[in-house]
C-alpha cells in the first residue's frame, strides 16, 4: 500500500492542503466562496488551452486563473459584484471549459480527471511543482499576514495604518490562481474552492486568534488529504471527492462539538 | 503650527462632487470638530485625509513627523473571523511589545485582552478602537462619528474620555460628529460642511454665523434642522426624507 504511487499522492495532498488552508481562511473571512469557485472553474478553460496548443498545463491554467481573479476583483471594486454576476461567471467558465477541451484534438482526454482530480497519477514532477507553488503562496501569506488581515478587518483602517488594500486583494488574487494551478491534479477543478473553505470552516470552531485558526486548517487539510487518500484506496473510491468528504465529515464532527461546548 | 493642511480639495464620488474647494488646517494638540448634515462630505474628508481616496484637486500636506491614529465610523467583523482584543490591538503592527494592558487602562477597561471582539458591548467596543489608535502615540488622532450607536450617558462618557486623552497624550483630535451641542464645548475649532467649508472658527463663532443656522436651525429639532438644510441647498441627500409638508415632524 505505501508504495511510491501512495508516497507521491500523500506529498502532493499535503503540499495542496498547506497551501490552501492558510488562504482558504482569508476566503472565509472575507465571503469571497464564489469568487474562489469562479476562480477554480477557469482552470478548466486552462486545460483546454493546454491541450489544444500544447503548452504547459500548469502555466496555461495559473495564467488564466489569474486573469479570471484579476477581472472579477476588478469588477468588485467598481461594486459589480453581485451575488448573480458571481454565479454567471462561475457556471460559464466551467461549461466554457469543458466545452473547449472537447476542441482538443486527442478525442480520449480524461474530462473527470480534471473536473474531480486524479491524484494517484501524479508524478514526481508534479509533485515539485506543486510543492514550489505551495511554497510560493504560504511564503506570500506570511508576508503579507498582518497587512491582509488588517484589510480584510477594514480596508480604511488598512490605509490609516500605510497599507493599501488593494494591494493585498492583488496578492490574494495571486495566492489564489496558483492554488488553483496546483489543486487541479489532486482534487480537480469543481473541489478546488472545497479545501480553501472546508479546512477554514472546520478550524473556526476552535480558534480565538486569526493565526490559531489558519494553524489549525493547515492541519485539518492535511489530515483530510491523507484521510481521503487512505480511505478511498480501502474503499477504492475516486481520491479527490473522498479528501472533501474527510475534510465535510470533520466539519461536522467540529460543529456537533462546538454545540456541545455551548451545551454545557 | 500646523500639523496637517488641506489645500483647495476637491473629491468625487462617481460623477459627484463629495467635496469641493475644501481648505483647512489642524493644529498641535488642538481639537477640531467637523459638522454637517448627512451627506456633507464629513466621513469623505476623513478617508481623503488618511489616503483612501485619491484627490481630484488640491493637496494634502503632512507635517513629516505626522502619524494618524484613525477610529473608524464602523467596524464589522465577521462572525468567521476569530479576534481577541490584544490581537486586534495589535493590528497592522506585529508589535510583541506593544503596551496594550497599559493603553487599554487608560480608555478605562481592564481585564479584556483575552475577549473576543465580537462580545464586547458597543461602548467597550468603541474604547478598544481608540485604545488601538492611540496605542503608538500618534500626533492627530481621527475619529469619525465615534458616539454612533452610544446613548446619552456612554457619549458624554466618551467625549470626556477624548479630552483627557487629549491632555494626557497632547496629540491633535479630529472629530467628525452630528451631536452639535455635546461636540462643540469640547473643541477649540468647529469647522461646518456641506459640500463645501460653510464657516469655520471657534464654537461660538460658528454657532452664530448664518450659514450654520441655515445648515442646523437654532431649535433642537435635530429632525426640522436636517429636513430645512434640504431646501437650502441643492445636494444630494439619500437619508433625509422628503416629505414637504410635514412641518410637525420632530425627533
Amino acid at each position: 500500500m505505501f508504495d511510491t504511487v501512495f508516497i507521491l499522492a500523500a506529498l502532493a495532498g499535503i503540499g495542496v492542503a498547506t497551501a490552501s488552508a492558510p488562504l482558504g481562511c482569508f476566503v472565509v473571512w472575507r465571503r469571497m466562496a464564489y469568487f474562489g469557485d469562479a476562480t477554480a472553474h477557469t482552470a478548466m478553460l486552462g486545460v483546454a488551452i493546454s491541450l489544444i496548443f500544447f503548452v504547459n498545463m500548469f502555466l496555461s491554467i495559473l495564467i488564466i486563473a489569474l486573469i479570471m481573479a484579476y477581472t472579477v476583483s476588478s469588477l468588485s471594486e467598481r461594486g459589480h459584484t453581485t451575488d448573480t454576476l458571481m454565479g454567471v461567471l462561475a457556471h460559464s467558465a466551467l461549461a466554457a471549459g469543458v466545452v473547449a477541451i472537447s476542441f482538443a484534438q486527442s478525442g480520449d482526454v480524461d474530462l473527470e480527471s480534471y473536473l474531480f482530480g486524479d491524484i494517484r497519477a501524479v508524478t514526481a514532477m508534479d509533485v515539485t511543482i506543486i510543492w514550489v507553488g505551495a511554497a510560493l503562496v504560504l511564503a506570500l501569506v506570511i508576508w503579507r499576514w498582518s497587512a491582509l488581515l488588517t484589510a480584510t478587518l477594514n480596508p480604511d483602517l488598512a490605509y490609516a495604518g500605510g497599507i493599501n488594500p488593494k494591494r493585498e486583494q492583488l496578492i490574494l488574487t495571486l495566492a489564489l490562481a496558483v492554488v488553483v494551478a496546483v489543486a487541479i491534479k489532486v482534487v480537480g477543478a469543481l473541489l478546488i474552492s472545497s479545501m480553501l473553505i472546508i479546512p477554514a470552516a472546520t478550524a473556526r470552531a476552535f480558534c480565538k486568534t486569526p493565526e490559531s485558526m489558519a494553524f489549525i486548517a493547515t492541519l485539518i487539510g492535511v489530515i483530510s488529504a491523507i484521510g481521503g487518500l487512505l480511505a478511498s484506496i480501502v474503499w477504492s473510491t475516486p481520491t479527490g471527492p473522498t479528501i472533501v468528504c474527510v475534510a465535510a465529515l470533520l466539519f461536522i464532527m467540529s460543529n456537533i462539538l462546538r454545540m456541545g461546548k455551548i451545551a454545557t | 503650527m500646523s500639523i496637517i493642511n488641506v489645500e483647495n480639495l476637491t473629491v468625487k464620488h462617481g460623477v459627484n462632487t463629495a467635496l469641493s474647494n475644501v481648505s483647512m488646517s489642524i493644529d498641535k494638540a488642538e481639537i477640531v470638530t467637523v459638522v454637517g448634515p448627512n451627506g456633507s462630505g464629513k466621513s469623505t474628508l476623513i478617508r481623503a485625509l488618511i489616503g483612501a481616496i485619491p484627490t481630484l484637486k488640491g493637496r494634502i500636506v503632512k507635517d513629516p513627523g505626522l502619524s494618524i491614529g484613525y477610529v473608524p465610523q464602523k467596524l464589522h467583523i465577521d462572525p468567521t473571523l476569530p479576534l481577541t482584543v490584544a490581537r486586534f490591538m495589535r493590528l497592522p503592527y506585529q508589535d510583541k511589545s506593544a503596551p496594550i494592558t497599559e493603553t487599554l487602562e487608560m480608555v478605562g477597561l481592564t481585564n479584556i485582552e483575552t475577549r473576543q471582539m465580537t462580545s464586547l458591548s458597543g461602548g467597550q467596543f468603541q474604547r478598544v478602537m481608540v485604545a488601538r489608535a492611540i496605542m503608538h502615540k500618534p500626533s492627530l488622532l481621527i475619529l469619525d462619528e465615534p458616539t454612533q450607536g452610544l446613548d446619552q450617558r456612554g457619549s458624554a462618557a466618551f467625549y470626556q474620555l477624548i479630552e483627557h486623552l487629549r491632555t494626557s497624550l497632547g496629540c491633535a483630535i479630529l472629530m467628525v460628529s452630528h451631536e452639535l451641542h455635546v461636540v462643540m464645548s469640547a473643541s477649540n475649532r468647529v469647522i461646518c460642511l456641506n459640500g463645501h467649508v460653510c464657516c469655520n472658527g471657534t464654537p461660538d463663532v460658528v454657532a452664530s454665523a448664518p450659514e450654520y443656522r441655515a445648515l442646523f436651525g437654532t431649535g433642537t429639532h435635530g429632525a426640522l434642522a436636517l429636513y430645512r438644510h434640504d431646501h437650502n441647498h441643492t445636494h444630494d441627500h439619500d437619508n433625509c426624507d422628503h416629505n414637504h409638508h410635514d412641518n410637525t415632524q420632530d425627533v
